[in-house]
């Protein structure tokens, strides 16, 4: 007994740094491994008032680019619009049905923070679990994909960007459908890279990449970005693509998250084929 | 005593501000990301007891955790930085240094041996940081360089931050 209370008493110090190291460590693994340490609570979301109070400031100085941004996207949601189509048929009679059922709504929201040269990148945006937003729902930005809602508090939410280790976000070819997955490697935050696409695919430059529909996070067919440059290792059987990012995470300042009705569902009937094997 | 204290805090909330606020917006690559808060750990006295270095690390990095939203992360490394600090100035220090409560500063100990001081903590903790935030030896490399390349910016910062701001303390 003696013994060890002494030898307590003499190695304190390695002691004490040993239960810090592990305790810090464990929440280390499990923030990465199933985002469930919702640490944005703990925290009570003072660094996000933090840096909301700094963007109140800064954000005057960029209102030109955020009005710029908002006017190119309302110029593209325009063309999309039905009365900017030229109706070709005859006559349309228009019935009430049920077929079209509201699967997405987007909900707006300010970056109050943001880094891009990390290697892994967080955002911070101002809305949280008041306006609806949960962990796990995809956000997009005016011109494309932008990341994956981590956790949430009142009024706050982090994104886990794309230009992030953990972020793997499923993509297509807009012209085939083939399928690629998205991942950035720490290098360049213009780029990112699509890995996992088939070497039997026929990929040139400036093809567009778009989200995948087998993806629950985003609706099929946002833009990502397009094809910088491609290449393919003699015993490789998939290709290295070097994809350019739409959206500039540089001046970022409007997100959307999106809330999918039916993520749930598809869950739900995915599990079943799990308990199934 | 209570002065001290307070120009410890004073220190600590004016590091995590031009951190968070001028380091971390001065963006220049992928491969330089430095990060200065650790002076306040390294200018900690020396004869300081080790498990208080080891506390006042845990709540460093606690703090920058909360505003970096990356849990462990940044408290990982500050106490593995903490506890090599009191190794490192075993065998560093001198017994004066011990007696005397001095703090590890350009100005009480001379430049090369800051330098070496502030490069040798400064490699650890970007290395704990770095490896654990890639979180796979995929890169291993990659993580390497940007270790090294933050490392010597950081210190490089971290001079002029001691030669701008810490020159008073000869006085005493």
């Amino acid at each position: 007994m003696r013994n060890l209370i002494y030898f307590l008493y003499k190695y304190y110090t390695f002691l004490l740094f040993f239960a810090l190291e592990m305790f810090s460590v464990i929440i280390l693994y499990r923030y990465n491994n199933y985002q469930k340490a919702n640490f944005l609570n703990f925290t009570g979301g003072i660094a996000s008032q933090f840096y909301e109070t700094v963007n109140n400031t800064t954000n005057y100085f960029s209102l030109r680019e955020i009005n710029d941004s908002l006017l190119t996207e309302n110029a593209r949601l325009r063309g999309q619009l039905l009365n900017a189509y030229y109706q070709n048929g005859l006559a349309q009679t228009s019935i009430n049905d049920t077929v079209y059922k509201q699967q997405y709504t987007y909900v707006a929201a300010n970056v109050v923070n943001n880094s891009i040269m990390q290697r892994n990148n967080y955002i911070t945006i101002d809305k949280g679990a008041a306006h609806g937003i949960k962990p796990d729902m995809g956000v997009i930005g005016s011109n494309g994909v932008v990341g994956i809602i981590t956790s949430v508090s009142e009024h706050y939410s982090t994104i886990r960007s794309a230009l992030n280790s953990n972020t793997k976000i499923s993509c297509m070819f807009k012209k085939n459908n083939a399928f690629g997955s998205l991942e950035w490697n720490g290098d360049d935050p213009k780029f990112s890279m699509l890995k996992y696409v088939n070497k039997h695919v026929e990929v040139t430059m400036n093809d567009e990449i778009v989200t995948s529909n087998y993806s629950t996070l985003f609706p099929q067919g946002i833009p990502v970005g397009k094809v910088y440059s491609h290449l393919i290792e003699a015993d490789d059987n998939f290709y290295n693509i070097k994809v350019e990012l739409n959206t500039n995470f540089s001046t970022l300042k409007n997100v959307y998250v999106i809330v999918n009705f039916m993520k749930e569902e598809q869950l739900k009937v995915e599990a079943t084929n799990k308990s199934d094997n | 005593m209570i002065i001290e204290l307070l120009t410890y805090i004073a220190r600590f909330v004016l590091l995590i501000l031009l951190q968070l606020l001028v380091v971390n917006n001065l963006e220049l690559t992928t491969y330089i990301n430095p990060f200065i808060y650790i002076i306040f750990i390294l200018s900690l006295p020396v004869n300081m007891k080790p498990w208080i270095v080891l506390i006042i690390s845990f709540f460093t990095g606690l703090v920058m955790d909360s505003f970096y939203s990356t849990p462990g992360l940044h408290m990982g490394a500050t106490i593995f930085m903490g506890y090599l600090r009191g190794f490192y100035l075993r065998i560093a220090a001198n017994k004066e240094d011990f007696e005397t409560s001095v703090s590890p500063s350009i100005a009480d100990k001379g430049i090369v041996w800051f330098l070496v001081y502030a490069l040798t903590l400064t490699l650890a903790h970007h290395l704990f940081l770095f490896f654990f935030e890639v979180y796979s030896f995929f890169e291993f490399f990659r993580t390497l360089l940007r270790i090294t390349s933050s490392a010597l910016f950081s210190v490089l910062l971290i001079v002029i931050g001691e030669l701008l701001f810490f020159k008073k303390t000869k006085t005493r």
